[in-house]
């Protein structure tokens, strides 16, 4: 191509975005183990005044791991991925790069203006969805920019189809969008009536309503942020760092299609013996397992991708972090639909089962993957090997050992509470009052407490060994074919 | 509208769906897996999108920039 001799791939945007997925993922998770710890040892609570509490935090930490941590690791790997699969550089194009740097620092302004409302308790009370209405128009303002430079960047491509992760990035920015939009339609109650806050709104919608549009939007939050662009992730860089194409192809876009139809119709699961309509519910269960196949379908592509390669993953620390982490996407998207079923969730409902769930999923799949994905992309954005092979292997072990003592221990609290709760002695009264779950708990919180701060410890080693990869790791000649350089 | 009714409706529509999404999703698959004997398009090659990603690389399948594009670009 005589027009690219001249021109590479530009990273400036990727490396601003994977700063910040670094820093929130500290923060983020460092939050998180507070809390665990605060629920083993309520003193805890009383840390920092009530800027310190359960109910603080709580919200900080999940909404920083999600929409700090994974969608600026979303967002790192996009403006990594898009150029090299559409074969374009965004320096061919002025216009991108502004709008490129636009969207992370209107981003950073959005996640500082989330901060500190969350910390001073001004919330919207839905989950994942706290933010108000001044917020809310931010965001919109920062996903539509995001949108331009995704079709800007099509728009300009030399690769005329599209490769599947950009079909799987695609979907997120339509999913987010139009879930967003719709779960928080909402009445600002100054502007409308003069009582309140000007910051203040009530949702648009009511009651059972308003839970519904609640759980189609919690649910598919699931969906396009913690495995849709996931996906669009593990398409890139596990075919790239070990060297095979794709097992199928084909079969990734009948996962695909599957997974976009599917979803949409789950979120009823949540709201399972609620006041939702009885239709809704069996939907929500049903369309939960069936589920499993679009999931597994990209799974075992993905599993089947290595055939006749496993070698690699016991050389390469990347190849083991990104098997690890299709094998937990395996597990939750297994574990989910068990819990989708009426009378399961019945036990699980409100138990500590609910966040050993979450947690495979988020710690092994999500977070996994993005720091695979980082510290693929490292060698290539900043020209250097990875610092230390040992230190990576090391972290490996160690979050994984987090993350089982994290399941495990709430597998056991969770289904031992669901049970108390539900036992009755032989004139159906209550066998347990609540205080005796919380007692009988008490050990296996200390345990999750443990598992993440392992995680967490990890995560610190991680940031560590990217931070001496972009300024003191040994300089490399040329980009690498596949297989990441590293130091022993 | 009686609940009977309703209720029978719903079984239709039901039924329907059903049949309709199953025939879809089996003539994806048809497809796909047909495609590439017919003529048609062989999915596999796209595989390579990943692997062969550098910019001086050849497309899979190339677009051909406009001309005064192709002008602009090649005057940087
Ligand atoms: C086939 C796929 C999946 C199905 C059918 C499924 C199903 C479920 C069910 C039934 C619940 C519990 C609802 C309740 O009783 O409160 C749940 C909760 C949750 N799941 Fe999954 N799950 C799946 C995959 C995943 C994955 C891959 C992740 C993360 C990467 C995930 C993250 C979550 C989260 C964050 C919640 C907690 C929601 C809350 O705040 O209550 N799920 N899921």
């Amino acid at each position: 191509m005589q027009s690219s001799n001249m021109i590479n791939y530009d990273y400036s945007v990727a490396k601003l975005f994977t700063i910040a997925t670094i820093v929130f993922g500290i923060v983020g998770m460092t939050i998180g183990v507070l809390i665990a710890f605060q629920m083993a040892y309520p003193e805890l609570n009383n840390l920092a005044g009530e800027y310190g509490t359960f109910g603080r935090l709580r919200p900080l930490h999940t909404d920083t791991v999600i929409f700090g941590f994974i969608l600026s690791g979303v967002w790192a790997t996009w403006y990594y991925i898009g150029q090299r699969v559409l074969k374009v550089s965004m320096a061919e194009s002025p216009f991108l790069m502004i709008l490129g740097k636009l969207h992370f620092w209107l981003y950073i302004l959005g996640v500082v203006a989330v901060v500190v409302t969350l910390f001073m308790g001004i919330t919207t009370s839905k989950e994942y969805a706290e933010f108000e209405w001044p917020i809310d128009i931010a965001i919109v303002i920062v996903w539509v920019i995001w949108g331009m430079s995704i079709f800007g960047l099509i728009g300009i491509r030399r690769e005329k189809t599209l490769y599947i992760s950009v079909w799987y990035y695609i979907a997120t920015f339509l999913g987010v969008a139009m879930l967003y939009l719709f779960n928080n339609m909402e009445v600002p109650t100054y502007l409308v009536t003069g009582l309140g806050d000007w910051w203040h709104s009530v949702s648009m919608y009511a009651g059972t309503n308003d839970a519904m549009v609640q759980w189609w939007y919690g649910h598919n939050a699931v969906a396009f942020v913690f495995t849709v662009p996931i996906i669009a992730m593990i398409y890139y860089f596990l075919p790239k760092e070990s060297g095979q194409p794709i097992f199928s192809y084909k079969l990734s876009l009948l996962s695909f299609w599957g997974l976009m139809f599917v979803y949409l119709w789950a979120g009823g699961h949540h709201l399972l013996y609620s006041t939702v309509p009885d239709w809704v519910q069996t939907m929500g269960s049903i369309f939960s397992v069936v589920l499993i196949l679009p999931s597994w379908g990209s799974a075992i592509n993905m599993l089947l991708t290595m055939k006749g390669e496993w070698q690699q993953l016991k050389e390469n620390p990347l190849i083991k972090f990104m098997v690890l982490a299709s094998t937990f996407y395996m597990f939750s998207t297994l574990e989910g639909p068990i819990q989708a079923i009426k009378s399961v969730n019945a036990l699980a409902h409100f138990t500590d089962w609910i966040p050993g769930h979450v947690h495979d999923g988020t710690l092994g799949w999500v977070g996994f993957m993005i720091i695979a994905a980082l510290l693929h992309m490292a060698p290539r954005m900043y020209k250097r090997e990875i610092y230390s092979k040992k230190l990576l292997e090391l972290q490996f072990w160690l979050q994984t050992t987090g993350i089982v003592l994290y399941f495990s221990s709430m597998w056991i609290a969770g289904i031992t509470q669901g049970m108390m709760w539900r036992a009755t002695d032989q004139y159906g009264n209550l066998a347990y009052s609540f205080i005796d779950t919380v007692t009988v708990l008490h050990p296996y919180y200390t345990i999750r407490g443990v598992g993440g701060l392992f995680y967490l410890v990890g995560f610190f080693m991680f940031a560590y060994n990217f931070y001496k990869t972009m300024t003191a790791s040994k300089v490399i000649g040329e980009e690498p074919q596949s297989t990441s350089p590293m130091a022993a | 509208m009686e609940m009977e009714t309703i209720r029978e409706l719903q079984a239709y529509g039901y039924a329907f769906a059903s049949v309709f999404f199953a025939l879809i999703l089996y003539g994806y698959v048809y497809h796909l897996y047909t495609s590439k004997k017919k003529g048609g398009t062989d999915y596999e090659k796209y595989s390579n999108m990943a692997l062969n990603d550098g910019l001086d690389d050849t497309p899979i399948e190339k677009i051909e920039p406009l001309q005064e594009e192709k002008q602009m670009r090649s005057n940087k």
